[in-house]
């Protein structure tokens, strides 16, 4: 969801205080919407790692793709943030923060899972196509906030930690619908991985942080 | 269309260079595409393809021996002019809608009798392996430009792709929930220094539109829709997409209605 009223909306979600868009019609089952899954999978063929059942979607994907461009009704936002809430997992030994220059390597990579990868290296986090982070490097992208200084300006209280790490786990525990990939519930960093770039935007040695 | 010998042997050594031509990493797609200009001037090795396609189009191929100039692009039998600017459009003899890869299929497997084994053998050129539809389409393409996007959606199955290419537009699905709309439904944001262009409005369609298919600088070869469209979902993390399927057309032709009334320039170059 990218509007400003829709970002604003899900800021508010804590407090539930974002009212429902009047504009937002139950999309109306067509012969090209009925069953887009298997109109997908007929136009698709598995290719290396990337086979079909990557086009099976979960709850979220499903009311993700019907709310389309619009604002999502509140009532949505918030089951979406409620069934992925309860997908994040604090890390076993609850040490939220690894390695910050494994996870400098983890934000510059943008391979992983993808049929032209190969998929015994890795997956990369790709922070960068994305997300501003360390100040010197510039050939980051703009589908997401800065992340510039993020821990020099927030500390390392518990509840700061606690939620950026579930944001990288799964954004949509917070921002359902984000752009942003749901990084440890869809399995595309592993655990050590997640703490890694949450030292990377943590550490005050991390480059994010100078 | 045939250009004199001496500019065409300043393409070829223009692509050649092209092909080794170092992409800066750290580049926005705009710098990448004016560096080329500079070093290059506006020469377009695109041009390579369009020749070869248009002696492709002409020459009598095939087990019947003939060549695609009776072929139907939906204007009537051999008009290429303005026809890629109609496409997608539905085909009364095949039923179908289709776009200009999958027509082109059609009739090089219906008029000229090619298997299509043969016609799929190459899909997508590289290097020496080149594509005989890419060199096709950019040839077919090139005699659109000036032409406006025209994309009335008459037929019913014109508005059923349609629908379906824009439900397939807004669908999010694998490992990183990513949709096309992820990347390509708000202005002025990039990948990071890729532009990603806005392909929901009209001035944003046709910008991108209008300039597909494109020679592509950092990897030496023409693309066609049908390539973008492929590259983009494999950048999803979704399987392979099937050439000519209903998803690639639908994708197409909702993108091509979007750009509506846009004047047709690509071949173009991109980065
Ligand atoms: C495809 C784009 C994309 C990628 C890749 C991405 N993000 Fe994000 N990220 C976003 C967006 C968009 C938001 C804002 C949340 C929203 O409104 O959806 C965000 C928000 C965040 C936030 C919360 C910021 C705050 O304080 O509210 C953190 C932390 C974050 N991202 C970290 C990361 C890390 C670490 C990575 C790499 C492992 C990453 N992101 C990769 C798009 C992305
Ligand atoms: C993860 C991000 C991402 C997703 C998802 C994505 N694309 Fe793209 N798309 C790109 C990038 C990056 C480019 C290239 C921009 C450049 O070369 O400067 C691009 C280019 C394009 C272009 C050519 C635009 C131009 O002006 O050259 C079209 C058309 C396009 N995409 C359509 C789609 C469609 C349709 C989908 C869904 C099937 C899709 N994209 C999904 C990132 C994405």
């Amino acid at each position: 969801m990218k509007t400003l009223e829709s970002s604003r909306c899900r800021k508010m979600l804590l407090a539930v205080a974002c009212a429902a868009p009047m504009g937002l019609a139950a999309a109306e089952p067509t012969d090209a919407t009925r069953d887009i899954t298997a109109i997908m999978k007929s136009a698709f063929e598995d290719k290396r790692q990337a086979t079909l059942d990557r086009l099976d979607q979960d709850e979220t994907q499903k009311l993700c793709t019907e709310a389309r461009d619009q604002a999502l009704p509140a009532v949505v936002a918030k089951k979406i943030a409620e069934i992925n809430l309860a997908t994040v997992k604090p890390p076993a030994d609850g040490q939220y923060l690894g390695d910050w220059q494994n996870g400098e390597v983890i934000a510059n990579t943008g391979t992983g899972l993808q049929s032209s990868d190969d998929p015994a290296k890795p997956n990369g986090g790709n922070c960068y196509a994305c997300h501003e982070l360390s100040p010197t490097e510039m050939a980051y992208g703009t589908l997401g906030p800065s992340l510039k200084h993020y821990g020099k300006l927030r500390g390392q209280d518990p509840a700061v930690l606690a939620y950026a790490w579930s944001m990288v786990y799964n954004s949509n525990s917070y921002a359902p619908c984000s752009n942003m990939p749901r990084f440890g519930h869809r399995g595309i960093l592993t655990e050590q991985q997640l703490k890694d770039v949450m030292a990377f935007l943590f550490d005050p040695a991390s480059p994010v942080n100078q | 269309m045939a250009l004199p010998a001496r500019s065409t042997s300043s393409l070829i050594a223009s692509l050649l260079l092209a092909l080794s031509l170092p992409l800066a990493a750290e580049q926005t797609s705009e710098e990448a595409i004016a560096e080329y200009h500079a070093m290059f001037g506006d020469e377009n090795p695109a041009e390579l393809w369009q020749l070869r396609g248009e002696e492709l189009w002409k020459t009598p191929r095939g087990p019947r021996e003939v060549s695609l100039e009776a072929c139907d692009l939906g204007k009537g039998p051999g008009v290429i002019t303005g026809a890629y600017a109609e496409l997608p459009r539905w085909f009364e003899d095949t039923g179908k809608v289709q776009d200009l890869e999958s027509r082109l299929v059609t009739c090089m497997t219906t008029l000229q009798g090619l298997p299509e084994s043969e016609v799929f053998a190459i899909k997508f050129g590289d290097g020496e392996r080149k594509s005989d539809l890419e060199a096709l389409t950019a040839y077919v393409v090139a005699a659109s430009r000036g032409s406006r996007i025209s994309i009335p959606l008459d037929h019913p199955a014109e508005k059923a792709a349609y629908a379906l290419g824009e439900s397939v537009f807004f669908y999010r699905a694998g490992p990183h929930d990513f949709a096309c709309a992820t990347c390509h439904s708000e202005s002025g944001k990039r990948i990071r220094l890729q532009t990603l262009p806005q392909l929901t409005t009209k001035e944003g369609a046709q910008a991108a539109y209008t300039r597909w298919p494109a020679y592509r600088v950092s990897q030496g070869e023409l693309r066609t829709m049908e390539w973008r469209l492929q590259d983009c979902f494999r950048q999803q993390r979704l399987p392979q997409l099937k050439y000519g399927s209903d998803v690639a057309i639908g994708l197409t032709l909702y993108l091509a209605r979007k750009a509506e009334g846009g004047e047709m320039v690509a071949p173009s170059i991109k980065r």
